[in-house]
């Protein structure tokens, strides 16, 4: 069966200065999302996740250009497509949820108004239907008593709640896939875990794929079925959640592993040395042989290529990691 | 046993809101309701909780910068609100602060030698070869060499920064630091830095650590004991090991259950909270808990259960026990 979101060597570079400074945010990442099925996309700020997320609907920057690469939805290659084009499909086949949800929202615009929309535009509801329609994505948001909260406007709900409204409204359209690029950034823990909750209950509810961006290795391994780990514009591995949490091969996937303080355990812990390098600005060969202690004289020079883990993920590294994570 | 380092009790802040120039106050916002805790010599004491919980209120308590509404503050045997002129300037010097954002707790205008020689020439009368030798020295403790004193701060990462704050906080030999909230805004690789360079700060200079923060993980981590706040009050406090291993308040328990698995495969007792943190403004009568608490008796909302110490060093604010 074909993928649902297939993204195939993607290179969205931002162009400065006049040409003169190139910053390769997104450079040759491939992936695929199947149908109802939760992907993560993990790194650290600057590592290119969110423009990846963000050349898929195309909200770029206007300094970004898509060099090169495909984008296929369903088959249908989104790159070539003209704004006007990509209006109709955002909401309506892909939507998002952003991490800050009062910039989500208009203030100026009650939540009905704002959950409606997309119902309107892309599902053609008018009057009563829509009404309905608003009154069912709100309960499903589990915002209580749905009828007279709608009235209400953003500032006179919660972050949890402005959140979920945001979830409403990602729905609203009937999309097939949900980029929510760190959606739970800024809630507080029990509220980022109704969060979750909500929206694994959404996705069996309509069996809606998720990309889920973030760089928190927990929310991944609760929530996702496949992850890919991004570091300085490409995927450097990317496997099956158990898979990497049992056996990380990439040694920066490893060392993210071990730098995590594990609950109730008082192990000293292993950071990485070195910080993100700049993406204007990158080291010859591996991106991430100065901070990398298995770094051999190969790694310095030549770009390590993308290889298959016998059809359980890739890695591009010259000595992936053979030891089994030590488990937490 | 000593006297602890710092000793807290009964510690409130009530702030008013609302209410106009003339009008009367229309309601008070109770941001710290009588919390009590101790920190001894070259410990650290965790203190987490959600957001309005109370956390930053009570490290500005202990900071001397805000004044308490009631309870008492005693530093090395003596109470805090009595301090005056030189006193109180020699409090502030022991106990110093490292924030959550080192983008603006560093001045972008001053030098890293000025920023950490600041509060040296602040509160001590040393020759400016002195300051220097002291900063050059401070910069090595955090892992810099000491010619970085002449760059400024955008000239570092947010993990460099952060270390700078840190060796601001240590320059005027503190006892006692206050950490709030030191690694949330780290990226995820640069974090076990911060939190090793601390542990190994503390194993040198024998300095206490207030840590504020709302990761359990991280806290339960650094920290010997760990205080869990919720609506300004304290609920359960206990040595980090055992709060981890033996939560008691439903409170705590619905935090660990909620803190994010470190493996897919890690089991969690599934505690889903309904609601949402209540506004301290009109906390519920009875256990500020209650309305969110899936163990919730006729009782606990009528009378607020008091902080009781059930083993040796584990006290929880409770019905059930």
């Amino acid at each position: 069966m074909a993928p649902l979101l297939d993204v195939r060597d993607l290179r969205t570079y931002y162009v400065g200065f006049g040409g003169t400074r190139v910053v390769k945010a997104v450079d040759g990442v491939s992936f695929s999302v199947d149908a109802g099925e939760t992907f993560g996309l993990v790194g650290e700020s600057g590592c290119g996740k969110t423009t990846t997320c963000h050349s898929i609907v195309r909200l770029l920057a206007p300094s970004a250009r898509i060099v090169s690469g495909a984008i296929e939805l369903e088959g249908e290659d989104l790159v070539p497509k003209s704004q006007a084009e990509m209006r109709r499909i955002r909401g309506r086949r892909i939507a998002t949820i952003l991490q800050d949800p009062m910039a989500s929202l208009d203030p100026l615009f009650s939540i009905y108004d704002q959950v409606a929309e997309p119902a309107y535009y892309h599902q053609s509801l008018r009057g009563q239907a829509l009404r309905q329609r608003v009154r069912q994505l709100l309960s499903a948001v589990r915002i209580p008593s749905p009828e007279l909260r709608m009235k209400d406007y953003p500032h006179q709900m919660s972050g949890g709640m402005r959140q979920r409204i945001v979830g409403a409204i990602s729905q609203a359209g009937g999309p097939r896939i949900i980029i929510a690029d760190e959606p739970t950034t800024n809630l507080d823990v029990t509220i980022q875990l109704q969060y979750l909750n909500l929206l694994k209950d959404l996705q069996r509810a309509t069996g809606v794929a998720l990309i889920f961006v973030t760089h928190n290795l927990g929310i991944v391994a609760k929530m996702c079925d496949r992850v890919a780990v991004m570091y300085a514009g490409k995927i450097v591995e990317m496997q099956s959640v158990r898979g990497l949490f049992y056996r990380p091969r990439h040694p920066y996937t490893k060392a993210l592993l071990d730098s995590i303080p594990k609950l109730g355990v008082k192990e000293p812990l292993c950071g990485i040395p070195g910080q993100p390098p700049d993406l204007s600005d990158l080291p010859t060969g591996c991106s991430f042989h100065p901070r990398c202690g298995r770094a051999m004289d190969r790694c310095r020079v030549e770009e390590p290529r993308q290889d298959d883990l016998d059809g359980a993920g890739t890695v591009r590294c010259w000595s992936p990691v053979e030891e089994l994570a030590a488990r937490g | 046993m000593a006297k602890p380092l710092l000793e807290v009790r009964d510690l409130q802040k009530h702030f008013a809101i609302g209410g106009s120039f003339f009008g009367r106050r229309r309601a008070l916002v109770k941001a710290v309701d009588g919390i009590s805790f101790t920190i001894n010599a070259g410990e650290t004491l965790g203190l987490v909780g959600e957001s309005g919980c109370g956390k930053t209120t009570t490290s500005k308590l202990v900071l001397a910068a805000e004044a308490p509404t009631g309870g008492t503050i005693e530093f090395e045997g003596r109470a805090v609100a009595a301090l005056r002129g030189a006193e109180l300037q020699d409090y502030r010097r022991k106990v110093q602060v490292v924030f959550q954002d080192p983008y603006s707790s560093l001045s972008p205008r001053m030098r890293v030698g000025e920023i950490i020689g600041e509060p040296i020439k602040a509160h001590e009368r040393l020759s400016s070869a002195d300051v220097r030798a002291r900063v050059a020295q401070l910069l090595e403790l955090v892992g810099f060499r000491p010619d970085v004193a002449r760059l400024f701060p955008h000239e570092f990462s947010g993990g460099q920064r952060q270390r700078l704050a840190i060796a601001r906080a240590l320059s005027t030999s503190a006892r006692l630091v206050v950490l709030d909230e030191p690694v949330s805004a780290l990226d995820v690789s640069i974090r076990a830095h911060i939190i090793s360079l601390l542990e190994e700060i503390q194993q040198r200079l024998a300095v206490s650590y207030l840590f504020i923060a709302h990761d359990l993980a991280a806290v339960a981590h650094l920290s010997q004991r760990t205080a869990v706040m919720y609506l300004g009050k304290i609920v359960e406090v206990a040595e980090s090991l055992e709060l981890c291993a033996k939560p008691l308040h439903p409170y705590t328990k619905a935090l660990f259950a909620a803190s994010l698995p470190s493996h897919p495969d890690e089991l969690r007792e599934e505690i889903v909270l309904t609601g949402e943190v209540p506004s301290a403004v009109d906390p519920p009568r009875g256990c500020h808990f209650h309305p969110r608490c899936p163990f919730v008796m006729p009782r606990c909302a009528e009378h607020e259960p008091p902080l009781v110490e059930l083993a040796a060093g584990h006290s929880v604010a409770c019905h059930l026990y």
